[in-house]
């Protein structure tokens, strides 16, 4: 194996990224760390090479990730049976998620995994659901041998808290599936029935074939009758019960009435019915619910607190021994052992002299917190460093984190915006229907009663609102559908109708208008001679620290590594070390000057302070990058007239960076608590404004949800994200004004298509109106404008998001 | 008259069949993954057993 630092950028053979920092090369294949060279070398020996043939550089980068005995706890047979699904003697069946399944390689190299090890006997990847079955046998491996495979391919399986809870996963409903082939097999039999009926205009060779035919149509449409259309009868007397007409009322009124008249005609002999258009209207309605309810199953919008902590972590009994316990049953005063990279399950106190905390998640504070002994450390932080003890102050379900969460929970359901609109469209709708339909009859009643029930009963069944039923539905769910193709994902199609109608925009500052993983750093103070500059970096190459790591990176030079001669890391203060005759000291304020010095100023900015030989000479300030394209997104979404504001829980170092890109109309608050935004977001939303958060973290969370559209920006989006409306992945912040114009524009579209059925209500109408509907002329009205509504949403949504350069 | 009859309860009972087989297949989870099996069919195992120093042979 042969190191070297090389001067081209190289692109590793495991998982394509850039190897930035230095690159390995085992068999001409050029790795960016240890952790793909490690995955590439367990493939190799078990001839697992095809795994890079089905597609290039597959794999997903191992930097970053912590080692160690952090499965131990799956060796706990309490821990073990709540993810095992049937186990016996001989065999146990298990069902992993596997966030960071994305490719065909992947397929591949999952299913072959009874080659690394023995005791798997069976195993099958569902990829939709990113989901991983494995039959073992307990004798030759365990389940904790399993999930350490598959974390050391690269493959780490999501274990936490809500799975455990929750094991039995909610079968996604296949109901709606039935019903929908049911709707379409009836639908096609009895039009091939009909056609009889249409071609003859109403004469027959024989009155036996019409009676026949009649009955076997309404033998056909019943199920569909019961079973197919039952939950929109069932929504609709919902909504009665409740004193609101939804948008199912007229739906039911409508089939309803087809059904009981074509019945009437059947078994009267006195006609033909509407079956067809009954079953085909149902049929295309339950189509296009299907098509709106499209979900990301592999996505989760609801996730809470649980899905974020970890299923155990190690309790140190009294006699020094360590074990696992679940999270959910650890108790106050439990003493608890936190390894590197895991989050701190619950409030306790640090035992540890040290200890170096990320809480980037609950605060949105880009930089770990320097803790010392007897501090109080918070749910939901991630150590960094060395292990640490601490002992338990509070219980999982009490914690900061946890508070959080049920705060902004309490809000309460309540009704969407869509509801709102579509109730009161369907209460006119219904109010004029029946109107009409009552005027007809009453109309038609002193000259003949027959047609007066027939004109009745036929404009319920020309009015059934078709087209409220679905141009909604076919438009939104296209929309979700190129939305989706993009990187943006919306939780319902309901969502786009509530992001047509916002008014202000509501930013949090980390993460989300800056670039987590992109940092700029600027030196600040006396100018370093480059033999220096070099030594710096080879210490600070020798510290874990993340900002130490970040600072090697950025000098980087093309030189080879100069010898350490002696080094000191004091964790989470700095590092010293000794180079050619000097000595050089890199760390904190604290650390470097003294913490006796005023140090207000500077410590607006993370910096890493620089002393060579006694002499401090100046120091390196870590800046966030704002994203790429910043101000023309913001730019434009205030020449749109959104207001916009920043809510930050950052400090006001870069108060004039933001005040130079959002212009000085916008509102920007610094130093917010989580409880600030949600506070912030309920006094916007008194003066009647609509609020779109745009947040990334837990410290958002309260105000996602209390604001009235709250999206995501996610780098990846197996990460946890908090509850949201939309996750919306990091390259696509930047189309938030297309998304915002898409989403106007869809409702445009709806209310056209709305127009466009009116128009065939009203052709409809008239031979309603007159008593004279035959089932031929419904049958020809229906499936026209059925398709041509369906047709249009579509083609006007795609060609819209193509304008918007969405799709 | 009595063979269109008998052609058309003919033809309900094959679609009635196509029917029953379309529940059972997703009732059997065919659709719920569509994207693996299309990958597994293309997986060949043979090449990798003659490329493995004669491990068979």
């Amino acid at each position: 194996m042969l190191k070297s630092t090389t001067t081209t950028k190289t692109v590793c053979y495991h998982c394509g990224e850039f190897c930035e920092e230095e690159t390995i090369l085992v068999d001409d294949k050029q790795f960016c760390c240890t952790g793909c060279k490690l995955v590439y070398e367990i493939l190799k020996e078990n001839n697992l090479c095809t795994y890079y043939s089905f597609e290039g550089t597959p794999g997903k980068s191992k930097k970053n990730e912590a080692i160690g005995h952090r499965y131990a706890y799956l060796d706990t047979e309490s821990i073990a049976e709540k993810l095992i699904i049937f186990k016996n003697k001989n065999s146990t069946h298990v069902r992993f998620h596997i966030p960071k399944m994305h490719c065909s390689s992947c397929i591949w190299l999952l299913e072959h995994l009874s080659r690394l090890d023995k005791g798997v006997l069976q195993n099958q990847v569902n990829f939709i659901q990113k989901e991983l079955f494995i039959v073992f046998d307990p004798k030759i491996t365990s389940l904790r041998k399993l999930v350490e495979l598959l974390d050391r391919i690269g493959y780490e399986p999501e274990l936490n808290l809500e799975q455990i809870q929750q094991k039995i996963k909610k079968k996604k409903s296949k109901i709606r599936i039935y019903k929908i082939g049911l709707a379409g097999f009836a639908f096609g039999n009895i039009m091939l029935l009909s056609f009889p009926e249409y071609f003859s205009g109403g004469v027959y060779n024989g009155e036996d074939f019409r009676k026949i035919f009649g009955f076997l149509n309404l033998f056909l449409a019943i199920p569909v009758f019961f079973f197919s259309a039952n939950e929109f009868m069932i929504n609709a007397w919902k909504g009665i019960q409740q004193k609101t007409i939804n948008i199912d009322v007229p739906i039911a009124i409508g089939i309803i009435a087809m059904f009981l008249r074509s019945s009437f005609e059947i078994i009267s002999g006195t006609g033909a019915g509407f079956f067809d258009s009954m079953t085909g209207l149902v049929f295309f309605m339950l189509l296009g619910r299907n098509f709106q309810d499209k979900t990301y199953d592999w996505l989760s919008f609801d996730r809470d607190y649980k899905s974020y902590f970890p299923i155990s972590v190690t309790r140190i009994k009294n006699s020094k021994s360590e074990e696992p316990v679940t999270v959910s049953d650890l108790k106050i005063n439990d003493r608890l052992r936190i390894h590197h990279l895991e989050i701190i399950p619950a409030d306790s106190l640090l035992v540890e002299d040290y200890a170096s905390i990320d809480y980037s998640f609950v605060t949105g504070e880009s930089n770990p917190v320097n803790c010392l002994k007897g501090e109080r450390i918070y749910a939901g932080g991630k150590l960094i460093g060395s292990t640490a003890e601490v002992i338990v102050q509070r219980e999982v379900s009490q914690s900061y984190l946890t508070q959080l969460w049920n705060r902004s929970n309490d809000k309460g359901i309540s009704i969407s915006y869509f509801q709102k609109i579509s109730a009161a469209i369907s209460k006119w709708f219904v109010i004029i229907t029946l109107t009409i339909a009552t005027a007809s009859a009453i109309y038609w009643y002193s000259l003949d009663i027959n047609k007066s029930i027939n004109a009745f009963t036929s404009v319920l069944v020309i009015a059934c609102a078709c087209a409220l039923a679905l141009s909604a539905p076919f438009t939104f769910g296209n929309m979700l559908r190129i939305l989706g193709k993009k990187g943006i994902y919306l939780k319902s199609a309901f969502v786009i109708e509530r992001l047509a109608d916002v008014h202000t925009i509501v930013f949090d500052k980390t993460g989300t208008l800056t670039e987590s993983n992109n940092v700029a750093i600027t030196y600040k103070g006396n100018e370093i001679p480059d033999e220096h500059l070099d030594a710096i970096e080879s210490i600070a190459a020798c510290s874990s620290h993340p900002l130490s790591k970040l600072l090697a990176k950025h000098l980087h030079s093309n030189k080879k590594c100069l010898k350490v001669n002696y080094i000191l890391e004091h964790p989470g203060k700095g590092i010293e070390g000794d180079i050619k005759n000097h000595h050089y000291s890199l760390g904190s304020y604290d650390f470097i000057v003294g913490i006796n010095h005023e140090k207000k100023d500077k410590q607006k900015h993370t910096s890493i302070f620089i002393k060579i030989d006694e002499c401090t000479i100046g120091y390196f300030q870590f800046n966030n990058q704002y994203r790429h394209g910043l101000k023309s997104t913001i730019e434009k979404l205030q020449k749109d007239n959104y207001k916009t504001a920043i809510i930050t829980g950052d400090h006001e170092g870069e108060k004039m960076i933001l005040e130079n890109i959002f212009s000085s109309t916008s509102e920007i608050k610094f130093n917010q608590s989580p409880q600030n935004k949600l506070d912030y977001i309920k006094h916007l939303q008194k003066h009647g404004d609509k609020i779109l958060m745009v947040g990334d973290g837990l410290n958002d969370a309260g105000a996602l949800m209390q604001s009235n559209i709250g999206l995501t920006i996610s780098q990846d989006i197996n990460n946890f994200s908090p509850a949201c409306d939309g996750i919306v992945l990091n390259d696509q912040f930047n189309n938030l004004p297309a998304l915002l114009s898409f989403a106007k524009s869809g409702i445009r579209i709806v209310i056209i298509s709305f127009i466009i059925s009116i128009a065939y209500n009203v052709i409809g109408l008239y031979f309603a109106i007159q008593g004279t509907l035959s089932p031929v002329i419904a049958a020809i009205l229906m499936p026209i404008s059925t398709s041509s509504l369906v047709l249009y949403t579509v083609i006007a949504s795609s060609l819209k998001a193509r304008k918007l350069g969405l799709s | 008259m009595s063979v269109i009859l008998i052609l058309i309860i003919c033809s309900l009972l094959v679609s009635t069949g196509f029917l029953i087989a379309f529940f059972w297949s997703v009732n059997n989870g065919q659709y719920d993954d569509d994207i693996s099996p299309a990958v597994r069919i293309l997986i060949d195992d043979e090449i990798e057993d003659i490329d493995s120093t004669n491990k068979n042979k």
